[in-house]
């Protein structure tokens, strides 16, 4: 009877724990995209300052009030500047950081085809 | 000739580097975004600090007037150094101070003001630290000059004889 009690319990807390687990992971993704922007270096998520705690209900308030992800990211674009945001946008003081990769990626690209391939 | 092309452009390469490096260091690590001036205060509603009762953003900031806004709290030690010159603009009298404080014990926080003596002449609750968040501050202390409902001048930190004197050149 205690074993049965038991799975009835845990049957009823599934769907209870899955809800809440899908508002936690999206609180999560969201809070580690967050740059804290007093402790250096930390994302929101990583840390437990004053500041990174606030803004951590903040973002659940902001769940609950049915924001979506990007409405979040662009709420805080505009109280702290992109700044705030780990992954930054395309834009004139960014281009050379979305750029440089791609840029890189074709130089050595054309070394490896000139030193390796044409020369087989 | 291929023998020394390569260790001179190693050279080079190490040498710019360390420019770079070397010219990063100077700067500082510390990031203060762009304090976006003339920014519209953002409208909410608290609880007064005295009376408990709920009160909205409007109520408290009038147009036409200047106001100060201080995050505070009675844990905060930059807060202690900077509140003689918080009473010391309340005495010139020519600035509403209003005090936002911020994730604190209330009864701590009455302390602090007996103690020290209470320039505020509007004091509202921010329990959990969203609404400086709303404010776009970081932590305590920090101090905004509003007029027209607009941010004029952002302070980080605590103030000091310096900034007053910037203050008061803002009021007059």
């Amino acid at each position: 009877m205690k074993f049965l009690r038991f799975i009835l319990i845990v049957i009823l807390l599934i769907p209870l724990s899955n809800i809440n687990a899908e508002e936690a992971d999206k609180r999560n993704k969201i809070t580690k995209n967050l740059r804290c922007l007093i402790c250096q270096g930390q994302s929101v998520y990583d840390s437990d300052s004053e500041f990174a705690n606030s803004l951590k209900i903040l973002v659940d308030k902001k769940l609950q009030e049915g924001l979506s992800e990007d409405q979040i990211y662009e709420y805080f674009k505009n109280k702290y500047g992109e700044w705030i945001l780990y992954d930054p946008g395309l834009n004139k003081n960014t281009y050379i950081l979305w750029l440089l990769p791609l840029l890189i990626f074709l130089i050595g690209g054309a070394i490896i085809y000139k030193r390796f391939i044409v020369k087989k | 000739m291929k023998n020394k092309i390569l260790p001179f452009s190693v050279i080079i390469i190490f040498g710019v580097i360390f420019f770079i490096f070397y010219k990063g260091l100077e700067d500082s690590k510390i990031y203060t975004p762009a304090i976006n001036t003339k920014k519209e205060i953002p409208i909410f509603n608290t609880k007064d600090f005295f009376s408990g009762e709920n009160v909205k953003s409007s109520n408290i900031f009038e147009l036409d007037k200047i106001y100060l806004l201080n995050i505070w709290s009675s844990w905060c030690v930059p807060c202690r150094q900077e509140h003689p010159f918080l009473m010391k603009i309340n005495t010139d009298n020519k600035v509403n101070i209003i005090g936002m404080n911020y994730k604190d014990n209330l009864k701590n926080a009455e302390n602090f003001l007996k103690e020290l003596g209470n320039p505020y002449k509007e004091i509202f609750i921010d329990l959990d630290g969203t609404l400086a968040i709303e404010w776009g501050a970081y932590g305590v202390p920090e101090s905004f000059l509003i007029h027209n409902n607009k941010i004029i001048k952002k302070y980080i930190g605590p103030l000091n004889q310096k900034l007053v004197d910037e203050i008061n050149l803002f009021i007059k």
